[in-house]
């Protein structure tokens, strides 16, 4: 049925045709019959990654297949959501390898954008975890991949934002945990050199990020909470956590009501940020034992908090620099907040070694930031993009919404190879996005 | 534990109903006619849920084989919900007879087939209940969907008498008419949000129905009233209507 459908960021909209196949027979005779189609799971990602003219939405193709306790090995349906996967698998002591910051998304969503966790410099990307894949071209042909078998398929499918064909099917290896609580340590930074310092001085810890205060100026330029965690092991727990060590929690708290007028936006994470950083927080540093849930996402107890950037909606920049671009992203950063074009805060992280073939990640600093938008933000970020390039960095597609083809031709090296790949096994070009039309992976 | 057969188990509303069940711990006995959906909606309630989940093949068409299988699948279920049914535009039903015939056959003579091979065996042992997924359609014939309509007409009419006569064994017999429900059989429909309902709130509604013994249920209440404003039009009226 046609609808309109936009993506996390509200931006843009595409009036779809959407199918929801529940079954995979179903999935293969509309992969076989549609035209201009992309594979679509949750729609966490920003921007354009998986609208299309027609949508294949995944949701409903959710199940389970095998489930192997022994040894951590999970298959299952590629709309499984990861919420679904944590309530199966966090009872019988294993956690997901590799997770982004909401649970909200879909197994085939992971694999499509090849998301990153707080983990990068340890566990790599959630492709890293993967034993196999049955991946359905257009067509409708089924062809199970992995870094084995049709490798090229494999590594096109991995960050390929669904250009290959859509996953049906993904078998992954889970991490083993003691408890579900994270041994949880939070550092204050007084400025963005600190920040990175710090980052380079916990480098051992396996989960770290840290979030920028992106209104100050000055001197204090930068200032940060670095949160840092390791799955806690049960002499860790209180007596009390201890009766449940491997809880699971699950609840939403409440669903934020209504599209606001974006001004109210910076005075709520204002809000967020000060409590944090000055009640909660007014140690140098805090160690605590946590539910993992407040840990990985803090955001999921608020249902469609996108609607807080108001009816306009949002983009969200996020950009990676090799590890000695220190100065440019304090370049970067700084023009950001100094246009006031920053939403509060600024998330950071630390990439390990990463060079797969379209995959985001890569070993150096990646920042990322909502934009509310309004007039001139794009102009303004096609600028940033030009540092971003000459810094030798690039752009997250998965939050993407406005690059410009030059930019993400000149930003991720082994391109011609995944464009080789996706005429390969989409040829006619029968799925395609507005992002590939955008970027020209797809020439319609 | 207790057991639920859900029949017809690949529908949106039927998984809805296996999922609400097994979340309370009960086994699961699936039937359907695609060997291939069962298998993989059983794997899914297993690992989900870590209950007993067991398949069954039939087709609600196919009357003498249906009423067969359900006279032996063992265990006899505790709760058994007849969600199967098959809705085709009233034109198409109307100018294909095999349409029209596949519509009266799956959603009255093949429900009936079913329904009675188990109520038997539930009269004999004296517990259970039976509910059966009908219709507000049935309520009162349009020209839209008039032919739908009077299958599940026929359908809510067994299943009232069936509770008179179950009732005397102990077994309690639940009508539900959930109103629109947003599955594939209405994709492509623009429903009013307000009177339709979600898989799982048909779900809920049923778990709860059969707990509290309820006899027939709305799933969103205003259809009751609805339907009863739509009975009440005088028939001079009515058929000029176009509905
Ligand atoms: C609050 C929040 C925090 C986030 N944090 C992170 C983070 O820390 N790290 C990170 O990496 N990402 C992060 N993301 C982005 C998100 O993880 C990715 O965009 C993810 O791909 C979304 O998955 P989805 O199931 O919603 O798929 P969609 O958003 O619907 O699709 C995303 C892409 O995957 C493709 N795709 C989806 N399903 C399939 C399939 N079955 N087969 C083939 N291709 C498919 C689509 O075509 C599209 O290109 C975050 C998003 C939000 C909203
Ligand atoms: N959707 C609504 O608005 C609505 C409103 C009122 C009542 N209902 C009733 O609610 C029930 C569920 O409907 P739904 O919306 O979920 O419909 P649906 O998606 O069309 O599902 C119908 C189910 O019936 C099965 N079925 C059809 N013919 C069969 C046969 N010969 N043998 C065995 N199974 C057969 C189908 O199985 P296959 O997958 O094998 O085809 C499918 O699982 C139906 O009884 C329907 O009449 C629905």
């Amino acid at each position: 049925m046609k609808r309109n459908i936009t993506n996390w960021g509200n931006y843009p909209v595409e009036h779809a045709d959407e199918y929801q196949p529940a079954f995979r027979d179903q999935l293969q005779a509309l992969a076989a019959e549609k035209k201009d189609w992309i594979p679509r799971g949750n729609g966490r990602c920003y921007g354009d990654a998986s609208l299309a003219p027609t949508v294949i939405t995944t949701t409903k193709l959710n199940r389970f297949i095998s489930f192997d306790t022994l040894n951590g090995i999970l298959d299952c349906e590629s709309g499984v959501t990861l919420d679904q996967v944590l309530e199966v698998i966090v009872p019988k002591g294993w956690f997901l390898p590799v997770t982004p910051g909401t649970k909200l998304i879909t197994i085939g969503g992971a694999v499509g954008s090849d998301v990153h966790g707080k983990n990068h410099h340890v566990d790599g990307s959630f492709s890293n975890h993967i034993v196999d894949m049955d991946v359905i071209l257009p067509g409708g042909e089924l062809i199970v991949c992995s870094p084995d078998a049709h490798a090229d398929l494999f590594w096109a499918t991995c960050g390929g934002m669904g250009l290959t064909g859509l996953i049906s099917r993904v078998k992954f290896r889970l991490k083993k945990i003691e408890t579900s609580y994270i041994k949880q340590k939070q550092i204050k930074a007084a400025n963005l050199d600190e920040i990175i310092r710090l980052f380079e001085e916990y480098k051992d810890y396996t989960y770290s990020v840290a979030w920028i205060d992106c209104l100050k100026k000055g001197k204090g330029f930068g200032r940060s909470i670095l949160m840092l965690g390791e799955h806690a092991q049960l002499s860790e727990l209180t007596l009390a956590q201890q009766q449940q060590p491997l809880k699971v929690v699950n609840k939403t708290l409440f669903r934020f009501p209504v599209y606001l007028p974006s001004i109210f936006l910076n005075k709520l994470s204002i809000g967020i940020f000060n409590f944090l950083f000055y009640l909660k927080n007014t140690k140098k540093e805090i160690n605590n034992v946590v539910p993992y849930e407040p840990f990985f996402y803090p955001l999921d107890v608020i249902d469609e908090w996108n609607k807080m950037y108001g009816r306009k909606g949002f983009v969200q920049y996020q950009f990676v620099l090799p590890l000695n671009q220190k100065e440019g992203l304090a370049n970067i950063l700084h023009r950001i907040t100094e246009r006031g074009f920053a939403s509060f805060l600024a998330v950071l992280k630390v990439f390990g070694k990463q060079d797969t073939m379209i995959g985001f990640p890569m070993e150096g600093f990646t920042l990322a930031l909502d934009i509310p938008i309004r007039n001139g933000l794009f102009e303004f970020l096609d600028e940033m993009d030009k540092l971003v390039l000459e810094y030798g960095g690039r752009i997250y597609l998965s939050k993407d919404a406005r690059m410009k083809a030059h930019t993400f031709q000149q930003s991720y090296p082994r391109l011609q190879e995944f464009k080789q790949t996706i005429q390969k096994y989409n040829g006619q070009q029968v799925v395609h996005s507005l992002l590939s039309d955008r970027l020209q992976l797809t020439p319609q | 534990m207790p057991t639920v057969l859900i029949l017809g188990a690949g529908s949106d509303v039927a998984q809805a109903i296996a999922q609400a069940y097994a979340a309370k711990g009960y086994s699961i006995q699936l039937a359907a006619r695609n060997p291939a959906q069962l298998q993989a909606i059983q794997k899914d309630i297993e690992i989900r849920y870590r209950v007993e989940c067991s398949s069954v093949v039939f087709d609600a068409a196919d009357f003498a084989a249906s009423s067969a299988t359900f006279s032996q699948v063992q265990p006899l279920a505790d709760v058994a919900v007849c969600v199967f049914g098959y809705l085709d535009t009233n034109e198409q039903s109307m100018q294909h007879w095999p349409e029209a015939e596949k519509t009266i056959a799956v959603n009255y003579t093949g429900a009936v087939a079913v329904c009675n091979a188990i109520a038997i065996r539930m009269a004999e042992r004296g517990s259970g209940t039976i509910v059966g997924i009908s219709s507000v359609a049935g309520e009162r014939g349009r020209q839209s969907n008039f032919l739908y309509g009077s299958a599940k007409a026929g359908f809510s009419v067994y299943l009232d008498g069936l509770r008179n006569w179950l009732f005397h064994k102990s077994v309690h017999v639940v009508t539900v008419k959930p109103g629109f429900i947003k599955t594939k059989m209405t994709d492509g429909l623009i429903l009013p949000p307000l009177l339709t309902a979600s898989p799982m709130q048909v779900a809920k509604a049923v778990v709860h129905a059969v707990d509290k013994k309820k006899n027939t249920i709305y799933v969103k209440w205003f259809w009751r009233y609805i339907m009863l404003i739509i009975k009440c039009v005088p028939e001079f009226v009515f058929k000029k209507m176009k509905m």
